[in-house]
């Protein structure tokens, strides 16, 4: 059962009739490959004009997509080989934050993403990529292992935001989150950090500060959700997608703003439809940034990551 | 009484909602719609009425049962470094609104005229006895304490100062969140400062961290939960997600003191609960041991 989007009643429309067509030609054993391809031209035509109008809170609704590619999925198609690493070793392995060490071409790195589940049972085995304490936690720990073994580190963001629980907060979810910023500001190591999908607030920055920050172009990335922000700023959480035009959601705006450095094209029609194309397009350029990061000597790499940062804020003096 | 004859209107303040957590503050304190006559307040915790100098002259605590009222920056800069030592930086460093923000221009210019802050932090460099420190203190009048790009920038200049003048830095911390209004770039100043206080750790100077009642949000998870030591004052809110997002989340009803600093230091997250009287001693001799003088 096909899952579409709200604006994509048309796309939805014409996939249909292509699969009638298709089965009907089959079925009745006629020709139709003509009309097949005609249609086949006009649905590339409407997805490739509707994807490239997308409004940010379109674009959230293809980050949450129910099918999108998760980390585990980006990992299982760029890495031709990877060990998934458990725990922090302090409490818990926290099943929200996926991480290990695996080969992307011929470079080693430690990869680390928060990962959301296909279905109920598995979503909520995930904790639905809301990370604990603990998660940010064994991201250090494999952090801080990359540093030692001079491994470059890769991050890939996809969650809602850092779990809001009671023994989150006992567990410390700020100090946890906090730690990381510090940390990760500096490591030894380059870090490149790929928004996949939902960049939800701190429980994204927790494993985000990078030398090179990349965006999917249908992701999201904000201090709150459209619907928090609308929540709060009109009481009615309906206005979301005016929220997400205000809060500049969106990767062409961030990348504007310089918060990001490269948006990732996705296949036509979102990342959902074609996982390969997907994986490619981040696999090429996490490995031509790690490339050039790998050419800095260290001091100069956390220099220039120091005033990545050191520069965000807008003022008047 | 003959204070009650006049029968003036009373107004309930409110925390606005310009941060993230949009914390409703506990601390209500009801004041006269006529600001020329505030000369008595009545207490949130016990109800008594008390004047307003006396709460002043008691470090803003209230002399009948012992409530701690908010402090504003200047208040809390002045309770803890020595008198006619403080001398302000940044002082005109003032909020953009960068991202034409529903409403934001009008709110920076009213929360300027209210509280006559330029913004919800101050920041400078005073003495306790012989000890020169960087102090920064935020301030919840102002949007709620809540983070933009002017308090991530002066925070972080404070720690550079701390840096340049091989000094220590501490930062009281009172805050609903990041500033939603400056989107991305509030969350950005969490790991500006962060990454500032990264290369304080790095030369080895101590960064003392002061979060009071309410700390919330993406201040505590970024500056306020990376002091080398964290002290806060009894009953003080230190959470990184506020309450009702908690309980509408998980459906349950909070433990009692949950997020509250006793909360905090009994599962190992806070160094010191010290009573706002003794707070200038104690950050003293933890600085004073800390650099070994």
């Amino acid at each position: 059962m096909k899952f579409y989007l709200e604006f994509e009643q048309e796309i939805k429309s014409l996939e249909t009739k292509l699969d009638e067509l298709k089965l009907f030609s089959k079925e009745k054993e006629i020709d139709l490959n003509s009309e097949i391809n005609k249609f086949e031209k006009q649905l590339e035509t409407l997805m490739i004009d509707t994807y490239a109008k997308l409004t940010p809170w379109q674009r959230t609704q293809v980050a949450r997509h129910p099918k999108r590619p998760y980390t585990l999925d980006y990992i299982k198609h760029m890495c031709s080989e990877f060990v998934e690493l458990h725990g922090d070793r302090l409490f818990k392995d926290d099943h929200a934050i996926v991480g290990g060490i695996g080969k992307i071409d011929k470079q080693s790195f430690v990869i680390i993403g928060q990962q959301k589940g296909r279905e109920v049972k598995e979503n909520l085995y995930r904790n639905f990529g809301m990370p604990n304490p603990e998660g940010y936690r064994k991201a250090l720990r494999l952090m801080k292992l990359a540093e030692r073994f001079n491994l470059p580190i890769l991050t890939l963001i996809d969650t809602n935001g850092a779990y809001p629980g009671i023994e989150a907060e006992e567990r410390g979810q700020g100090e946890a989150i906090a730690r990381n910023l510090m940390e990760m500001a500096g490591l030894n190591v380059p870090i490149i950090s790929v928004i996949i999908g939902e960049g939800g607030s701190g429980g994204a920055l927790g494993i985000g500060v990078a030398d090179r920050v990349l965006m999917l172009e249908n992701s999201w990335y904000s201090v709150i959700s459209p619907e928090g922000c609308a929540a709060i700023l009109f009481k009615d959480a309906s206005k979301a997608s005016v929220a997400a035009e205000s809060l500049k959601t969106d990767a062409v705006s961030l990348k504007k703003m310089g918060i990001i450095d490269e948006i990732v094209k996705e296949p036509v029609g979102g990342a959902h439809r074609d996982y390969e194309v997907a994986a490619n397009n981040v696999k090429k350029l996490i490995l031509s940034i790690c490339k050039e990061l790998k050419q800095l000597k260290v001091d100069e790499l956390k220099e220039k990551r120091y005033q990545k940062y050191r520069n965000y804020g807008v003022f008047t003096e | 009484m003959a204070i009650f004859s006049n029968k003036k209107k009373y107004a309930t303040l409110s925390v606005t909602s310009d941060s993230v957590n949009d914390k409703k503050n506990d601390n209500k304190v009801v004041l006269k719609e006529s600001i020329t006559n505030s000369l008595w307040i009545k207490c949130t915790k016990c109800n008594e009425i008390v004047y307003k100098k006396e709460i002043d002259a008691n470090n803003k605590i209230c002399p009948k049962c012992g409530f701690y009222f908010r402090m504003s920056a200047i208040e809390r800069i002045n309770l803890l470094v020595d008198d006619g030592t403080f001398t302000e930086h940044d002082e005109n460093v003032l909020s953009k609104d960068t991202l034409d923000f529903y409403g934001y221009k009008e709110k920076l210019e009213l929360s300027i005229e209210n509280t006559k802050l330029n913004d919800a932090v101050i920041s400078g460099i005073g003495f306790l006895n012989e000890i020169e420190i960087s102090i920064a203190a935020m301030d919840f009048d102002f949007m709620g304490g809540s983070m933009g790009s002017v308090v991530g920038e002066k925070i972080t200049r404070a720690i550079e100062r701390g840096l340049e003048k091989n000094i220590p830095v501490v930062v009281v911390s009172s805050s609903g969140g990041a500033r939603m209004q400056e989107g991305i770039l509030s969350l950005m100043q969490m790991a500006k400062t962060s990454a500032a206080l990264e290369k304080l750790r790095k030369q080895g100077l101590p960064f003392i961290s002061i979060p009071v009642n309410p700390t919330t949000g993406g201040v505590t998870a970024s500056f306020a939960m990376l002091g080398d030591v964290i002290m806060s004052e009894p009953d003080a809110l230190i959470a990184f997600a506020g309450p009702r997002v908690i309980e509408q989340t998980i459906r349950q009803k909070l433990p009692d003191g949950f997020q509250k600093s006793e909360f905090l230091l009994e599962h190992g997250m806070l160094d010191i609960i010290v009573s706002r009287k003794e707070m200038k001693e104690t950050l003293y001799k933890v600085l004073k041991n800390l650099l070994n003088v």
